[in-house]
């Protein structure tokens, strides 16, 4: 007769961890109240999760209990994400955590995860959507709280950066219920002005729940719709929202922000400064080779030319000239002016200022020297001051109080 | 050109530059090329100049939109 085959405690156990570790329950999410918790030397936390009826055993180890941002305990209910699997020893099954969160906050990470997945499938983090920013942006809106820390920040910022740029605050409240209303229609606000070309969407800092107007479906949309490219500064560097990845550009702070869409003024003065240089440079030797080429030619080509031929050329270079000079003449002018009040500023932070002051630098070797121990007996120096330097020789070396 | 933006007004300056500092034009073209760089390196320099350092906050009364100066309010610490 056919009785059953007999197994092997390990051959049962092996079948029932096939039968268990299938894809049904890998990435799972249970919701459960801790008991019998057990925070084992090895750095691995040992409990079970449970309910009403049932219970079920949890492991998470180490590697992953490290990130946990709140220290569990006996009676908390949480939200933990994992996979079941089969301890063989024990012939228990159990679930393996990767994360945990404590209820509410697993809620909200959940709710987030499924937002994320859903707007991603719809293809708006696609980065062929994503804008470019504008090099120069003529006026740019901050959609935040008129009152909060974040546009203290990015007001400091472009102040430094560039003091002349317009920047218009469109209000908005930024956390608690009213908050995703209030940012949509801040938007919509935005979208109906004809003068801006890029908006900063920002907040400080703040807890999860603090910033959850961020990762609410109504703001990520209207990004996603605005018409005019957004950058988004929200919260702290660790702090991702889904705001951060509809924008067109996410940084990582409100001032960050600020940096990304707000050039630094004085830097593309000193560019465009540059190729005006490069343009004068250029055609001022251009001039030079062909008054060289002129001569040249007046000398050797008079025999072999026919002199009206060599009088229209010499004519032409002549009307050439001088209407390039008019040229540099005109413009010159307005740029002299221009890079006379951009010394000027600039005046005030180089150490020339201090120079004239009566302090003077003394190097050696073009090493500028700030301790005697710098230099030896003997040693030659220099000293640098205003408008002229002296050659020196260090004779002595001696400490001074101050 | 009054259409063009600081980016491509700075893109072609550029371009120009590299143009004359090629060598490769004749005379005539070479001074062509200096004066169409001019007018675009002060075409960028007034667009640099242009804002008007306004900072405002924007308001909504019955659809209509009003801007007021902004000033960050002081709080007490």
């Amino acid at each position: 007769m056919d009785g059953p085959r007999i197994l092997s405690i390990s051959e049962l156990t092996s079948l029932i961890k096939n039968e268990l570790e299938q894809p049904i329950f890998k990435n799972i999410a249970v919701e459960g109240e801790i008991s019998n918790f057990i925070h084992h030397t090895s750095g691995h936390m040992y409990f079970s999760l449970k309910d009403k009826n049932s219970k079920v055993k949890a492991v998470m180890f180490r590697g992953r209990n490290m990130r946990l941002n709140f220290i569990p305990k006996n009676g908390d209910t949480v939200v933990a994400i994992g996979s079941l699997g089969v301890y063989e020893p024990n012939g228990e099954y159990q679930l393996y955590i990767d994360q945990m969160f404590p209820q509410g906050v697993g809620a909200l990470h959940i709710q987030f995860e499924e937002l994320k997945n859903k707007l991603q499938q719809e293809g708006l983090f696609d980065y062929e959507r994503k804008r470019p920013l504008p090099t120069l942006p003529s006026h740019v809106a901050v959609i935040t709280s008129p009152t909060g820390a974040a546009i203290r920040d990015i007001l400091s910022v472009i102040g430094r950066r560039f003091p002349k740029m317009n920047v218009l605050v469109i209000p908005a409240i930024v956390q608690g219920v009213e908050g995703p209303p209030s940012i949509v229609q801040a938007f919509e606000f935005a979208a109906q002005q004809s003068d801006l070309d890029v908006i900063i969407l920002a907040r400080g800092g703040g807890s999860l729940e603090e910033l959850w107007a961020f990762n609410d479906e109504r703001v990520a949309r209207a990004i996603a719709q605005c018409p005019i490219p957004v950058v988004t500064g929200v919260g702290h560097e660790t702090d991702f929202t889904i705001a951060d990845f509809v924008s067109d550009c996410r940084a990582p702070t409100p001032s960050a922000a600020a940096e990304l869409v707000v050039p630094d003024y004085f830097e593309l003065q000193r560019t465009v400064q540059g190729y005006y240089q490069r343009l004068l440079v250029n055609i001022e030797n251009l001039i030079a080779n062909k008054k060289t080429s002129l001569s040249y030619l007046t000398n050797r080509g008079a025999l072999l030319r026919p002199q009206d031929k060599l009088n229209r050329e010499r004519q032409r270079v002549d009307e050439l000239l001088s209407r390039t000079y008019r040229q540099i003449e005109y413009h010159q002018d307005r740029f002299k002016q221009q890079l006379r009040l951009l010394s000027g500023k600039l005046d005030t932070l180089s150490p020339l200022a201090t120079l004239s002051r009566g302090y003077s630098i003394c190097s050696k070797n073009g090493q500028v020297i700030v301790d005697a121990n710098q230099v030896e007996i003997g040693d030659h120096v220099t000293v640098r001051l205003r408008k002229s330097q002296l050659s020196c020789i260090v004779e002595k070396r001696e400490e001074v109080d101050y | 050109m009054t259409t063009k933006s600081f980016e491509e007004a700075l893109k072609d300056l550029e371009d120009v530059v590299q143009k004359l500092e090629d060598g490769e034009t004749t005379l005539e073209e070479s001074l062509k090329l200096f004066e169409q760089g001019v007018s675009l390196a002060r075409y960028c320099a007034v667009k640099l100049d242009e804002s008007e350092a306004k900072i405002n906050l924007l308001l909504e009364k019955n659809g209509q939109f009003l801007r007021e100066p902004f000033e960050i309010e002081e709080k007490g610490n």
